[in-house]
C-alpha cells in the first residue's frame, strides 16, 4: 500500500502569540522569534495511521509531503523518525494566504506518483484552514472524507466515520482516496531513539515550489485578540452561588 | 447591486438552526440574498428564512440528497454559484461539520478561495472582507477576500440572527448529479439531546479538578438544569487521559467555541485551552485555586470546591427553569 501524508509544521500549541510589528505600525504576520515549531498534530495523526496502514498490508511506501520554509527539513525528519520512508520538501519561505495555492503545489506534485491513499490532519493548528485536504481531492478527482475519526478499509473500500453535530457520520468510499485525520483516528508513536538516527539517513528531497497564482486571500491585519475586561471574584465556596446566578441574570443577562 | 448566495443546511428534511446565521451573516455584504438549500424535497422550516432576510429561497433536489452527499451537493452548488445575474459577489456557508467538508470542495470546483469560520464580515470599498480567529483565537486574521465570488464560512453561535423580513420566495430546482463515489450510509445519534461544543449556547467544561471520569456526573446534572441548550465539554488533559470523548474537547487541539455562556469548573486555565473559550459572551470560572490563570479571562469567578459549588448552581438554575 503505497501512501503520502502532507504535512505543516506549525507554532506549538502552547505558544504565545506575538505578532510582528512589519513597517507601518501594524502587523501582518507572527513573530517567530523564541518560537517552537512542532509536527501540526493533527498530521502526527495522519502519519501514525499511514505506518499502521503500509504495517498491516505488509509492503508499500509511506511518504511525507510538505510545504513550507527550509526549516521544515526538521519536521519532516520527525515523521520519518516516526517510521515513514522518504521525504519531500516543497520549499518556500512564505506559506500562501490562499490554502488554495497550496492545494494547487500539491496535487501537481502528488500527480507524479501512484497513491492507494493521500492522507492530511483535518487541519493546521495555526492558519484553522481545515481546506487543503479537500481541495486537492477535487484537483486530483479523488473521493475524499474529512475529519475521520475511525476507519476501516478491506481491499479497495473504506469505511470511515466522521463526527457531526449530534452524532456521528458513517461514511463508504473507494480507494484511492484522499482522507483528513481527526484527533481519536489512533495513538501516534513516539519516535524512538533508533527512529530518530535512521531518519537521518532517510531520502529527503527539496524542491523549490513555484506558486501559479496570487491567490484570492490578502492579508488586512494580523491582530491580538479584544482584551477581556477585567472579570471579579463573585465569593467563595457554595455560598457566592445566589450572588452569581444573580449577577449572570442582572448585569450580563445571559440566564 | 451585489448578490449573495447564503448555502443552509437540513437534516432529516428540516432546516438546522445555523440556517439563520448564514442568511444573517450574508446579509452584512448586502443586496439580495439567495438561500440555497439541498434536500431530497421540500424542507421544513425553509419557508421561515425570509424572515431573517432572504429574498429568495432555493431548494435544489435530488434523491441523494437525503443525507448530506458530499460531491453531489458540491456540484450542484458550484454550478449554482457560476449562474445568478452578472454573478454572485459571495457565497456564504455555515462553519459547521457539514459546511467545513463542503466549501473547500465548493471553493476548488469554482478554483477561487475561502475564507472560513469567519466571524466579522463586510464590504469595505466594493471588496468583501473577513474576520478570522487564527492560532485559536490567540490572533485575529483580517483579509481581502478577492475571488469572484467570495467564499465564506461563518462559525456557528457568532452572527446572532436578526429578524427583517423579505419576500421569500420559494423556487424547487430538480438537479441532476454525478454518480457519487462517497456515501453518507447512516448517522449514528449521539445519546438523545446531546448538543455539539462547537454549537450549544451554554458550555460546561471539565478538568482535571473533576479528579475522576464518575465525577462528569455533577456538570451533566447542571446541564441538563439548563434544558436542552446547555453541552458539556472537556480540557485537554481529561480528554488525552481517556475521560471524555474527543468530541468534546475544546482547546487549540480540539474545539474552538462562542457560546453565550461558558462555564469552565476545575480547569486552571493552560493557554491552548483559553485559546478555544476567549471568544464565549460571558465566562465563568469555578476553581479552587484562586489563582489559577482561568480566573484572568473570566467575567465572574467562584472560588471554591467544585463538589459543592457545581451542585448548588444546578438547584439555583432548576429554580430559574422550574
Amino acid at each position: 500500500m503505497n501512501i503520502a501524508v502532507c504535512i505543516k509544521r506549525v507554532p506549538d500549541s502552547e505558544t504565545r502569540v506575538k505578532i510582528s510589528a512589519d513597517g507601518g505600525g501594524g502587523g501582518t504576520r507572527l513573530d517567530e522569534a523564541g518560537v517552537k515549531f512542532v509536527l501540526n498534530p493533527y498530521d502526527e495523526f495522519a502519519v501514525e495511521e499511514a505506518l499502521q496502514r503500509r504495517e498491516k498490508a505488509g509492503s508499500g511506501e509511506v511518504a511525507i509531503f510538505c510545504l513550507g520554509p527550509a526549516a521544515a527539513q526538521e519536521t519532516i525528519r520527525t515523521a520519518l523518525a516516526m517510521g515513514a520512508d522518504r521525504g519531500v520538501l516543497l520549499q518556500s519561505d512564505a506559506i500562501p494566504a490562499d490554502a488554495f495555492v497550496t492545494a494547487q503545489s500539491l496535487a501537481t506534485e502528488l500527480k507524479a506518483g501512484v497513491w492507494d491513499l493521500i492522507l492530511f490532519g483535518k487541519m493546521a493548528i495555526d492558519d484553522y484552514n481545515q481546506q487543503v485536504g479537500p481541495m486537492v481531492a477535487e484537483l486530483l478527482g479523488l473521493p475524499c472524507v474529512t475529519a475521520v475519526a475511525h476507519l476501516e478499509i478491506e481491499g479497495a473500500k473504506g469505511v470511515a466515520e466522521r463526527e457531526i453535530e449530534g452524532g456521528i457520520e458513517v461514511v463508504e468510499f473507494p480507494l484511492p482516496a484522499v482522507l483528513t485525520a481527526d484527533k481519536g483516528l489512533n495513538e501516534p508513536r513516539y519516535p524512538a531513539l533508533k527512529g530518530i538516527m535512521a531518519a537521518k539517513k532517510k531520502p529527503l528531497e527539496v524542491k523549490p515550489v513555484q506558486f501559479s497564482t496570487g491567490g484570492g486571500i490578502e492579508i488586512v491585519a494580523l491582530t491580538p485578540p479584544p482584551q477581556r475586561k477585567e472579570g471579579k471574584i463573585v465569593g467563595e465556596g457554595a455560598g457566592a452561588v445566589p450572588e452569581l446566578v444573580r449577577l449572570l441574570r442582572e448585569e450580563a443577562k445571559v440566564l | 447591486m451585489t448578490s449573495v448566495l447564503a448555502v443552509v443546511e437540513q437534516r432529516d428534511g428540516t432546516l438546522r438552526k445555523i440556517s439563520h446565521e448564514v442568511v444573517t451573516a450574508a446579509h452584512r455584504l448586502g443586496g439580495t440574498v439567495e438561500a440555497l438549500v439541498c434536500a431530497a424535497g421540500p424542507v421544513k422550516g425553509a419557508d421561515q428564512l425570509g424572515k431573517f432576510g432572504a429574498d429568495k429561497v432555493v431548494t435544489l433536489t435530488n434523491a441523494a440528497f437525503a443525507k448530506y452527499a458530499p460531491e453531489g451537493m458540491a456540484q450542484a452548488i458550484a454550478e449554482r454559484a457560476k449562474g445568478g445575474d452578472g454573478g454572485y459577489t459571495a457565497v456564504v456557508f455555515a462553519g459547521s461539520a457539514t459546511g467545513k467538508d463542503l466549501a473547500p470542495r465548493v471553493a476548488a470546483k469554482l478554483g477561487v478561495a475561502l475564507a472560513g469560520d469567519v466571524t466579522d464580515v463586510g464590504l469595505e470599498g466594493g471588496a468583501v472582507v473577513a474576520t478570522r480567529p487564527v492560532y485559536a483565537g490567540k490572533a485575529l486574521l483580517k483579509v481581502k477576500v478577492t475571488g469572484k465570488p467570495a467564499l465564506l464560512s461563518v462559525r456557528p453561535n457568532v452572527f446572532t440572527p436578526v429578524e427583517r423580513p423579505k419576500a421569500g420566495t420559494a423556487e424547487t430546482v430538480a438537479v441532476n448529479v454525478a454518480a457519487p463515489r462517497v456515501i453518507v450510509r447512516e448517522i449514528k445519534a449521539a445519546e438523545a439531546g446531546a448538543l455539539d461544543v462547537a454549537e450549544a449556547q451554554i458550555v460546561i467544561s471539565g478538568g482535571r479538578g473533576l479528579k475522576e471520569p464518575a465525577n462528569f456526573k455533577v456538570l451533566e446534572d447542571l446541564a441538563r438544569a439548563f434544558g436542552s441548550q446547555a453541552a458539556v465539554g472537556a480540557s485537554r488533559a481529561v480528554v488525552d487521559a481517556g475521560w471524555r470523548a474527543h468530541a468534546d474537547q475544546v482547546g487549540q487541539t480540539g474545539k474552538t467555541v462562542s457560546p453565550t455562556l461558558y462555564i469552565a469548573v476545575g480547569i486552571s486555565g493552560a493557554i491552548q485551552h483559553l485559546a478555544g473559550m476567549r471568544t464565549s459572551k460571558v465566562i465563568v470560572a469555578i476553581n479552587k485555586d484562586k489563582d489559577a490563570p482561568i480566573f484572568k479571562v473570566a467575567d465572574y469567578g467562584v472560588v471554591g470546591d467544585l463538589f459543592e459549588v457545581v451542585p448548588r448552581l444546578t438547584e439555583e438554575i432548576r429554580k430559574l427553569h422550574g
